[in-house]
Parts: C-alpha cells; structure tokens; sequence
C-alpha cells in the first residue's frame, strides 16, 4: 500500500516507536506478532464471527434520501452507529481482544475520551471474561456520566484522570503509566490510531472493515465500488482511517477528514490539529499535536470529548502533509446544528463527533451525480445532555 | 572525554546521583541547588526539564513538573540559567527530559548548546535505542554529549548488549519496571536481575535508579553496581521550607 506503514514503522516522516524501556518487550512483542496474528485463519474465523453475529456488521450503507436532495449529489450514511455498544470503537476492541487473548495476556487496559472506546472495552473484556481497567479523565466523566456507568455495569473498574487537562490525553497517560507497571500480563488496547509503532497499523486494519464493506456496498447499490467523496471526522483518527482505508490508493476519491474547531480554530480554545499543530512527539509516535514553541503539549479543546486531543495518528498526518486527504475543521455551534439537521431529517441522533463530518456538508459543493460517503461514527444517546442544554429542549 | 568519564574512571563505588526538576521549587535556583549538591557530597546530577506529559513518571515528578512548568521553566529559560553553572560547579551534569521540547528546540541545536554550557549527558526516556541509532546519534556524538540509555529487569540480555555498545559513560538500571517515586523493597527477584547484571560485567559503569530514597536503598544498589540515584525523595524535600539548608543532612543521610 502506498500510504500505508513501512517496514520501520514510519508513514513518511510519522511514527516510530518513542516509547521508555519499560514499554519495550510489550510492543516489541506485538510487532513481532500482531501480523501473523491477524493472517491466521483461526484468528480471521473468529473475529469475522463476532463482527457478524455479535456486533451486526455489516453496517448498512444508507442512502439518504433528504440528505441528498439538499446537498445536491447522492449521500450515503456508514451506519457504524448500529453497531453493538453504538459506535466504530468495537471493531478495534474487538480485534485487540481476540490479539491479546492470543498473547497469553490477563488483564487489559484502555483509555477513552467520550467513553465510546471504554464501553467498547468493557463490553469485550465482559464477553471475554477478562479483568478491565478504563482510564477516563476526570472533566470528560463529567460530561459522558452515561457511559461511566454502562462500563461499571459491564464490570470494568474506571479510574480518573486527574492530571493536566483530566481529558484524553490525560487518560492516555495515565493508561502508559499503568502499563509500564504491569509489563507482562497486561495488555493496552489503545483505542485510536495513535501511539507507538505498530498500534496505530494495527488498529487502522481492525477498522477498515468499514471501507471494505463500503466498497461492496457501494458497487450494489450504484454500480461503482468507488465514491466521489468520502469524509469522516478525526480525533485521534479511527473512524476515518478505517473509512479511508480501502480507497487510499484509488486517488480520484477525495477523503476529507474533519477536526474539531471548537470554539473557533484561532480563539484558543480549539482542537484542529492540522491547522494549530507542528510536527513532534506525542504518545510514542512522530506526528502533528498542538503544542507551545517550548514543545509542551497544549491542552486542546472541544464540545466533543472523542475529538478533544492534540494530536492525530501519524498515519494521518502523513496523508495531511503529503495532501492526500484534506483536513477541515468545524466548531462546537457548526456541529451541534448538524447534529439537530440530521436528527430531523434523517431520523438519526449523531454523536457530535460525527455531527462534525456532517457540518462539513454546508461547506462543500457537489455535482448531481457525486457519490458522497459520510461515515456515521457513533450515534448520539450519550451526548443528550449535551444537545438538551445546547438547544434548551 | 567529558566530565562523566573522568568521575567514573576515577570513582568506582558508591556513587551518588540526584535528579531534581528545574524551575522547582522557582526559577533560577537551578545553579543554587546544584552547587549545595557538590558541596554536600554528591558525584553527579540529573536536572530534569519539564514537560506536560511525564508518561513514565510518578506523582511527585509529574507535580513539581506542573509547578516548574507554571513558573515559566523552558529549555531556553534553563539554558539562560545554566550560563552560570560552570564557574561554580565541577561534578558531571546530565538533563533528563521527554523527547519532544528537544524536537522543538531542534536536536542538533539542542546538543550544541548544552554541550557549550557544560552538560555531560542527557536521559531521554521516551527516546529508546532504535530511534536514536536511526535518527540522531550523530548529533550527540560529534558534540561529546553522553546518551544514557534504560535498562529493566525484562530487558533482554541482547538488547542489553547492544546498549552497553552504544553507552560511552554509564548505564541505567531501573530497579523495576515502575514510574519513577515508587517504593523499593530488595526482593529475591530484584536482587536475581542486579546478580544477572552484574555477571555480564560490561564495559559500562551502571547506576541504579527508581525506587532509591535512603540509606538502605542506596546501600543494596551499591552493592551490585557503581552507584544509585535519588530522584523524587529529594525533589520531595525540594518543597519544604528552608531547602537549601537541609541539602547537606540529606546526602549525608543517603551515604550514611
């Protein structure tokens, strides 16, 4: 592939492996591994089995109809919103679960922003019976009170983050602290396409079964495998990778990935990391994060807890730098009346996460004929909250 | 040949290293406390740079990097403070930092001007062995700037190999796999991995850290390799009044 990793672990100028000692043997060994593991037949049975019968996949590809007709080309929702736990994060929890059952592993770990990637977490740990601890931080269990209590339901311990901005990348290291003090029976299932070589690898095969089935989906329904536009929004980059993943090297489709403005790219509080970011290290890979000319990292900001983090996965900022993807960004009030829209219109309440690839809709022009892609990342009962208060339901 | 060969070459045992996080308790004491360091007795020290994203260290550590960074501490801020630091201290220097303010300041830069100040080495935990072979290497070593790599109890004899290959001063053994400001107690297992180190007698000193707070820790670390190091133990102190006063009955307390 041509974007894809190379034997080094590097896309470009992005990634590696910046890691302490102590995480050494545990990604050394999943370097080693995580390829075999994921071409074994067995592991393929199984984990197209639970995508199947336990997830719902595929995800439907939905044609919306009043979508279509206002923007002026052929729209097509991926509706990873039906999934099981309600979001794409169940793929890749799925995926490193059966891996790290592979590995001999005991006990997993994971950090989550919107809590999306800890139920996802918690709901494998659950069906695997394995021991689960979910770092959260401390203002986004505020914020996404819903899903703290479907992971303790599921029997996951949370515990909070409470350093620096007590939100994603808070959590994220908190989780590396514990994994340095558990090397051996633990395993991190990181749940975006960031960290350290081969994570973010790993997780973009775990989520393009979204493009795959997008592909075939697509050639039924409009005879052509391959779409004019497809967007998807980007945090750290999950949904989007695995949304862009199988229309990579077809470069006549346009990928457009969707950061977070919030409330605005230049008012300071904001997480649009291609547009505020420079190239560093954050979380064990090369890649794009917001930081000061002293390089801390900079607390980002956004309405949004699953795209409020300072970095992308280097596989992303690779395909920014060498423009293979355009990067965009909405704010807070852009994507919540996007969440509202396609409420009314679709029938469909959206994360507000992916309310932010739906904003990007009003700013882009198609002709009648465009095939559009919109990748439905989560759906939006944990943010009810967010919207009641928003729009004074 | 730096500072840090002379020490080494000249002093086997019981060497004592302090970490202390620059700009805590406030700016400008860096010198300050690295010359009650000298005279108090210590070999050498390790100041470390803060960064917003500590990953592999403790509470402690992550603290005094908030305070220090609130303060205003950055790499130029320490430079300015380091201008002073070779007219009144003589023991070796290494800065302990994350990867990513170096990245920022630009690495070759950041050898160059540190070396000009009188820096020996530098810890970089979140830069491990491959990277740095890959990437940067070149930069330290035209500028004579040791590169102190990690070693843990799970590090592989090969790979330790390889990194007593690339070492040109000394090694450092975690004394677990922890964040840094946890507790030490000497277990069976612990003292079999200092056992095992030892018999593979490298052609590197090695320096015990994590976990070294008194005299006892201190004491079983020196007994299978060439020195320890405190960190979070005296960067606690670091926040009591009257600090630089207790500096020398702390050292003492840790040699006994």
């Amino acid at each position: 592939m041509k974007y894809g990793v190379n034997e080094k672990g590097y896309y470009g100028d992005f990634g590696g492996a910046y890691i302490p000692e102590m995480l050494y043997p545990n990604v050394e060994e999943l370097r080693q591994q995580y390829v075999n593991i994921i071409n074994d037949e067995g592991f393929k049975a199984e984990f197209d089995d639970l995508l199947k019968n336990y997830v719902g996949r595929p995800s439907p590809l939905y044609h919306a109809k009043r979508y279509s007709e206002k923007y002026g080309a052929n729209i097509f929702f991926k509706r990873e919103d039906l999934n099981h736990t309600g979001s794409h994060k169940i793929n890749n929890a799925i995926g490193q679960i059966l891996l790290a059952k592979r590995l001999g592993k005991k006990r997993i770990i994971a950090e989550t922003g919107a809590g999306q990637h800890g139920v996802a977490t918690a709901t494998v740990c659950a069906l695997m019976g394995i021991e689960c601890v979910v770092y959260m931080g401390e203002i986004d269990m505020a914020r996404q009170a819903p899903n703290v209590s479907r992971m303790k339901m599921l029997g996951a311990t949370v515990r909070p983050a409470s350093s620096g901005s007590k939100t994603l990348k808070d959590a994220t290291n908190e989780a590396l602290r514990d994994w340095i003090g558990n090397p051996v029976d633990t395993h991190y299932i990181i749940g975006s396409v960031v960290g350290p070589y081969p994570y973010p690898d790993m997780v973009a095969r775990f989520q393009s079964v979204i493009s795959e089935e997008t592909k075939k989906q697509l050639l039924e329904q409009t005879g052509n495998e391959l779409p004019q536009y497809v967007l998807a929004c980007v945090g750290g980059g999950s949904n989007a990778m695995g949304m862009f993943y199988h229309f990579l090297d077809d470069e006549d489709v346009k990928l457009v990935a969707v950061e977070a403005a919030g409330k605005g790219v230049n008012s300071g509080e904001s997480a649009a990391t291609t547009f505020l970011g420079q190239e560093g290290v954050l979380h064990g890979s090369r890649t794009i994060l917001m930081q000061t000319p002293d390089g801390q990292v900079v607390e980002p900001y956004s309405i949004s807890a699953g795209l409020d983090y300072p970095g992308i996965g280097p596989q992303h900022a690779h395909l920014f730098k060498v423009n293979r993807a355009q990067y965009t960004s909405i704010t807070d009030d852009e994507a919540l009346q996007a969440g509202l829209l396609c409420s009314q219109m679709e029938g469909i309440i959206p994360a507000i996460e992916t309310a932010h690839a739906l904003a990007q809709l009003e700013k882009m022009t198609f002709k009648p004929e465009d095939n559009v892609v919109i990748c439905i990342s989560g759906r939006g009962d944990k943010d009810l909250d967010t919207y009641i208060k928003y729009f004074n339901f | 040949m730096n500072r840090l060969n002379t020490l080494f070459n000249t002093k086997k045992d019981n060497l004592l290293s302090i970490y202390y996080t620059a700009g805590y308790p406030a700016l400008n004491t860096t010198v300050d406390i690295a010359e009650a360091l000298e005279k108090a007795g210590a070999d050498f020290l390790e100041v470390g740079f803060p960064y917003s994203d500590p990953v592999a260290d403790g509470p402690t550590i992550q603290h005094s990097s908030e305070q220090a960074l609130e303060n205003g501490m950055t790499l130029n801020q320490l430079f300015e403070e380091l201008k002073e630091l070779r007219k009144r201290v003589s023991i070796p220097i290494l800065l302990m930092g994350y990867f990513n303010p170096i990245v920022q300041y630009g690495v070759e830069r950041f050898c160059k001007r540190a070396v000009e100040l009188g820096v020996d080495g530098v810890i970089v935990p979140d830069l491990p062995m491959y990277e740095y072979e890959a990437r940067y290497a070149n930069y330290f070593i035209d500028n004579d700037l040791s590169n102190i790599f990690l070693v843990t109890p799970q590090t592989s004899e090969e790979r330790i190999r390889k990194i007593d290959e690339l070492s040109n001063s000394f090694i450092y053994l975690l004394s677990s796999s922890s964040i840094t400001g946890g507790s030490l107690e000497l277990t069976n297992s612990i003292e079999d991995y200092y056992k095992r180190i030892k018999a593979m007698e490298l052609s590197n000193p090695t320096i015990i850290g994590f976990g070294i707070s008194d005299h006892k820790t201190f004491e079983q670390a020196c007994a299978y390799a060439n020195g320890a190091i405190v960190g979070s133990k005296f960067v606690k102190l670091l926040a009591e009044d009257d600090y630089m006063g207790k500096i020398p009955a702390f050292i003492q307390s840790v040699k006994g």
